[in-house]
């Protein structure tokens, strides 16, 4: 199956190195501290952030700085097939690790010890690059919330097929 | 640190500095230079497909299985391959036991990624029956001991155990070659799997102090540390995965030189899988000689009833065939003899056949002259 054309188009028109239509909303969770809806393409995903606020378990409290959490999930609806497990399973889990730690490094944590910022990202339709879209979303989310950050962190997925690059 | 406790080691604000500021002067606590791996050693266990590997203080174990599974949908002609984690507690004071926590999910898929998505394990010959039955090989990795790089040690231990790992041959069998037979150890000798490339895990801790960075960092230097990255590639210069999660911003000159040096470190390690495994075969080679000698006493007794069956089957044969009783008058003979020559394994199943065949006196006469056994 050709998936770049000799003319150098891919399947849905775009060029390899032309990223999907990107799309923003942020303060769509009323209850949230800060929330965002990022679309890329047909990807939607929406973030919630919650924080700075108490730490619930105060075993895991860090005097020196906040405790960042993340999960990650995909609604069932999201992918074609109804999912079976949304959350809990290995790569939730490890998206979720990877999400936080991306977030714990930009976020000035030093300046809000002994609280907690929780960050929930749900993938509403899935076609491709969620990952990468919660990022984006979490970030906007973060900064609806107002919680200081070093700087945006953006994200992008890329791919190599048939020696091609391909980009979103 | 996902889970803080109040048993979780923490290191001291002086131990801290101490390393910080040796590692500025280019000395790690331990005496490696900064691109230095530790002793690494793989021991075998008795059953094909187990290693455990020692890298410094950090012990990991690998186990190797197989299961006659349906293959997934969409891949049907191809088997599966699938890697488990247990983090055990006695390796560390803040592991739990129970479901594997964040770090052991990321390991699990770190070493995962390495392994499936690179095709190191060529799976479409896992195949029995497409759409039907396909191998499923599962990897377990037990975590013995934490002293720090937990992935390249179980990366390694995984790879050394798929070498060695054997599966049982099976054939297809039944009225329309629908049933398959799997054939235990003893009838046919186990497979082993086809393995195109050894992806190696490579893992770098970044410091605070912006050109530190060294290779197979300890448990002091991991809790020191501003972040890792792990490369895994191969020795043909393809580099299978990348996790770099979180942790101090890095720019993309250090990752080219990080993967620079992870090329040369791959090539190292995969000499000495290579030549762990190669040792390990060879001895399992040589142990199977000396298994096939061992039943000569068993076979003392076991031709005589063989013999005598044969003779009964010869005896119908000559029947059926319509022959003569001459020939069977000279089959006795034979029986005779071969009864009082009860030494030989490799004898005893020459012998058997000539019966069966009806045999002449010269393939009776062979088997004497290469009487090979020990007993004779």
């Amino acid at each position: 199956m050709e998936y770049v054309s000799p003319e150098g188009l891919r399947i849905d028109g775009r060029r390899p190195m032309e990223m999907r239509k990107l799309q923003a909303e942020i303060g769509v969770v009323a209850k949230a501290d800060g929330s965002a809806v990022f679309e890329m393409g047909n990807t939607k995903v929406i973030a919630a952030v919650y924080g700075p606020r108490e730490v619930q378990n105060r075993s895991q409290q860090l005097n020196d700085q906040a405790l960042v959490r993340c999960e990650y999930s995909m609604a069932n609806f999201s992918t074609g097939d109804r999912m079976r497990k949304p959350k809990g399973d290995r790569r939730s889990t490890e998206i979720s690790l990877v999400i936080r730690q991306t977030m714990e490094a930009c976020i000035l944590t030093q300046l809000m010890p002994r609280s907690q910022i929780d960050i929930y990202v749900q993938v509403l339709q899935a076609d491709g690059g969620t990952r990468s879209a919660c990022i984006n979303a979490a970030t906007l989310a973060l900064a609806d919330a107002g919680i200081p950050m070093r700087d945006f962190v953006t994200s992008c997925s890329a791919g190599y097929l048939n020696s091609t690059p391909l980009l979103g | 640190m996902e889970q803080r406790l109040a048993n979780t080691w923490r290191m001291t604000v002086n131990e801290k500095k101490f390393i910080e500021s040796a590692l500025v002067s280019g000395l790690r606590v331990d005496g490696r230079n900064l691109y230095d791996y530790r002793k690494l050693s793989i021991n075998f266990g008795k059953e094909d497909g187990s290693a455990e590997v020692h890298l410094g203080q950090t012990r990991v174990m690998g186990i190797a299985t197989s299961q006659l599974v349906q293959p997934y949908r969409d891949r049907p002609n191809e088997g599966t391959l699938s890697i488990f984690t247990e983090f055990s507690p006695m390796a560390d004071p803040s592991f739990e036991p129970g479901r594997p926590g964040e770090f052991a999910v990321e390991l699990g898929r770190v070493i995962d990624r390495g392994l499936r998505e690179s095709r190191a394990v060529d799976t479409e010959s896992l195949c029995v029956l497409a759409g039907k039955l396909v191998w499923a090989i599962r990897i377990d990795l037990h975590i013995l001991d934490n002293g720090g790089n937990l992935v390249d040690a179980a990366n390694v231990a995984a790879l050394a155990a798929l070498s060695t790992f054997r599966r049982p041959e099976c054939s297809l069998g039944g009225e329309n070659g629908q049933e398959v037979i799997v054939h235990p150890p003893e009838a046919r000798e186990p497979l082993p799997l086809i393995i195109h490339h050894l992806p190696i895990a490579v893992t770098f801790a970044f410091f605070s102090d912006e050109s530190t960075l060294v290779v197979d960092p300890t448990h002091q230097e991991e809790a020191v540390m501003a972040g890792r990255m792990t490369a895994t590639l191969n020795t043909n210069g393809d580099i299978c995965a990348i996790q770099k999660a979180g942790g101090e911003g890095v720019p993309q000159s250090v990752i080219m030189h990080c993967l620079r040096i992870a090329a040369t470190k791959a090539a190292d390690i995969t000499v000495k899988i290579r030549d762990t495994v190669e040792a390990y075969n060879t001895e399992r080679a040589l142990q199977k000689i000396k298994r096939h000698s061992a039943p000569v006493a068993l076979d003392v007794s076991g031709t005589v009833p063989n013999v005598r069956k044969n003779q009964v089957k010869s005896e119908d044969q000559r029947e059926v065939s319509g022959s003569v009783g001459t020939q069977v008058e000279k089959l006795k003979p034979m029986n005779e003899r071969k009864n009082s020559d009860q030494s030989n394994d490799i004898e005893g199943k020459v012998v058997t056949k000539s019966l069966e065949q009806g045999g002449t006196n010269s393939k009776d006469g062979n088997p004497r002259s290469f009487i090979g056994g020990p007993s004779s």
